[in-house]
């Protein structure tokens, strides 16, 4: 689909600060043509300082981002050409149409015309919702205009598609939509996505994952095999003086048990056939064992020893906005 | 068209629909003003007198300073509109667009400008109750210098608007530095018979200027009537200054704006 050599994103060793504060630190990553790409990190972790900067919002302190070979730091206008962008906050005009926002966005990329209409009104009808193209923005639920905001951003036929949090103030049905419709986009247009997520289920769907925290690129990799480097099963493990209690199972199992946020850790083979010798050997200090498959919180928490926080409660920010 | 001409077209159409389908700015925009120059006219009227012209009352002195004032006020509010943008993160849409930033600067002055154009040519209808002896020449000219004088406060307002967070903080600087530019600008009071600080920095404040273009413009047809003002030619030209300082600044303000 284009010529270009080379990754469609390759960050160079981006840090950014703001005064004192570190938000990323040395972030090296490549992401290859046609590629779903999430980072995944809780809020406040630098995925969006990152995002920002390989859009060319802001320019990173050191360090370079090349978006199909052109610098974010030195031809942010060529990375602009290339690129289509759906922020957090919708970046629609609540006082204007579906059809007039279409509009206004294709012409600050040089379409103008018929082409523009045509194209306006394709994108509007493959997203379902053309028979609100009339509608002032500000009518629309969360989740239509998020899918406008899809449409809109890829009016000007971008190669790369960023998303910052799109899952973000959408109800679960409207996610898996929003999935879907990327992944029908990669398979006809070859259009690589990156996104940033601090749902863990979402990023479970990309290709591949990189893990942020606190400004660092902890893990990256296929979601599988990254949870495959955790292990077999993990255990986890409330009891009533976890400390004690991870210092007797270390001890019995002769493997790391970590304490993360009060509850117990433990990555290993055959886990389950270890609940019922734990649950004999401390009948009264354990309240509860669960057993599960190794999940991408269970890489985050290999890596960091901290538990991901998937703020689920927190939604509703983006549609609090004001116009 | 070039691409810099849709970009600045396309930004400036959408602050006029946003304009028209917003009833409370027109109201606003317009009807204080008039108000405005309805109750401090009538009420000063038995007790001032321009001293430099022909013995005309507050009323008719007063009517182009309100002029500038609906101009001010329309060009302030549409820079609102920036702040706005911004924290509705609109404007990061645009910026993350290929687009040279002084061709999104270009559309948000032009949209102020053509804003505050329309009222005042609205008021300019108003001349007969004013008493102001204006001709078709003198209304063309008028509109010009109305149009060059919008150009250069909007590009001020957004200079300001592209580098505030908050609308509330927006208006503290409109209290603290737009007001006073147009009360200390020859709209209100003339220079002549200000205190001498006073008057000095009526003498620095480009909108002096604007106002003064104005006047003579509006007495086209009566100059002896504006005779002590600054000449028309110098006004003009200290305004395209002004305004071409403003706006680079503006553009140069927006070049580092990250959104």
């Amino acid at each position: 689909m284009n010529q270009n050599p080379g990754p469609a994103l390759d960050v160079q060793g981006v840090t950014h600060r703001y005064g004192s504060r570190t938000a990323l630190k040395d972030v090296r990553f490549e992401v290859s043509e046609g590629e779903i790409f999430a980072l995944l990190g809780p809020n406040g972790g630098g995925k969006t300082t990152l995002f920002r900067i390989i859009t060319t919002l802001m320019r990173p302190t050191a360090g370079d981002a090349q978006v199909f070979g052109h610098s974010v730091r030195d031809a942010p206008h060529a990375v602009r050409r290339k690129i289509g962008v759906v922020f957090q906050q919708p970046g629609l005009d609540p006082k204007l149409t579906v059809f007039e926002n279409m509009i206004h966005h294709g012409r600050l990329h040089g379409m103008l015309g018929a082409p523009l209409r045509n194209a306006a009104d394709a994108l509007l009808a493959q997203f379902g919702i053309s028979d609100r193209k009339k509608d002032y923005v500000e009518t629309l639920s969360g989740g239509l205009q998020r899918r406008v905001e899809l449409a809109k951003a890829l009016l000007p036929r971008p190669e790369i598609l960023f998303l910052d949090e799109p899952s973000t103030g959408l109800d679960p049905g409207a996610r898996i939509d929003f999935r879907n419709e990327l992944k029908r986009l990669r398979s006809e247009t070859n259009t690589t996505v990156v996104l940033t997520t601090h749902f863990i289920g979402e990023a479970d769907h990309a290709d591949r994952v990189g893990v942020i925290h606190e400004g660092d690129l902890v893990a990256i990799g296929a979601p599988d095999a990254l949870k495959k480097e955790v292990g077999g099963e993990v255990l986890s493990i409330e009891a009533g003086d976890p400390e004690s209690l991870r210092v007797k199972l270390e001890a019995m199992f002769s493997c790391e048990v970590r304490s993360v946020d009060g509850s117990l850790r433990a990555e290993m083979r055959d886990a389950h056939a270890a609940i019922p010798r734990i649950a004999e050997a401390f009948p009264g200090e354990v309240r509860s064992i669960t057993l599960g498959k190794p999940t991408l919180e269970d890489v985050f928490i290999g890596k960091t020893g901290k538990r991901f926080i998937d703020a689920d409660a927190d939604l509703p920010a983006a549609d609090a906005r004001k116009s | 068209m070039t691409p810099y001409l849709l970009c600045a077209g396309t930004i400036w159409q959408r602050e006029i629909v946003r304009f028209v389908r917003q009833r409370s700015r027109i109201i606003g925009a317009f009807g204080q003003p008039v108000l405005f120059w309805l109750l401090l006219g009538s009420g000063f009227g038995k007790n001032f007198r321009y001293a430099g012209g022909g013995g005309e009352g507050y009323l008719e002195y007063f009517y182009p300073g309100i002029i500038a004032m609906v101009v001010l006020f329309t060009a302030i509010f549409s820079t609102f509109a920036v702040v706005d943008d911004r924290k509705a993160r609109f404007l990061q849409g645009v910026l993350a667009a290929p687009v040279p930033r002084s061709a999104i600067v270009l559309g948000q002055v032009l949209g102020g400008t053509t804003l505050a154009l329309l009222q005042g040519v609205l008021l300019l209808a108003a001349t007969p109750l004013a008493g102001v002896p204006l001709n078709l020449e003198a209304a063309l000219a008028s509109v010009l210098v109305m149009g060059l004088i919008g150009f250069a406060l909007t590009a001020l307002g957004l200079l300001l608007a592209w580098r505030i967070e908050s609308t509330q903080g927006f208006h503290s600087i409109m209290n603290l530095l737009l007001i006073p530019l147009w009360l200390l600008s020859g709209a209100v009071f003339p220079v002549a018979g200000a205190h001498p600080l006073i008057g000095l920095v009526m003498q620095v404040n480009p909108l002096t200027y604007g106002v003064a273009a104005l006047r003579r413009t509006l007495y086209l047809s009566a100059p002896d009537a504006v005779a002590n003002l600054p000449g028309l030619w110098m006004s003009l030209i200290i305004m395209l200054v002004f305004s071409g300082v403003c706006f680079s600044f503006a553009v140069r303000t927006a070049e580092r704006s990250e959104g």
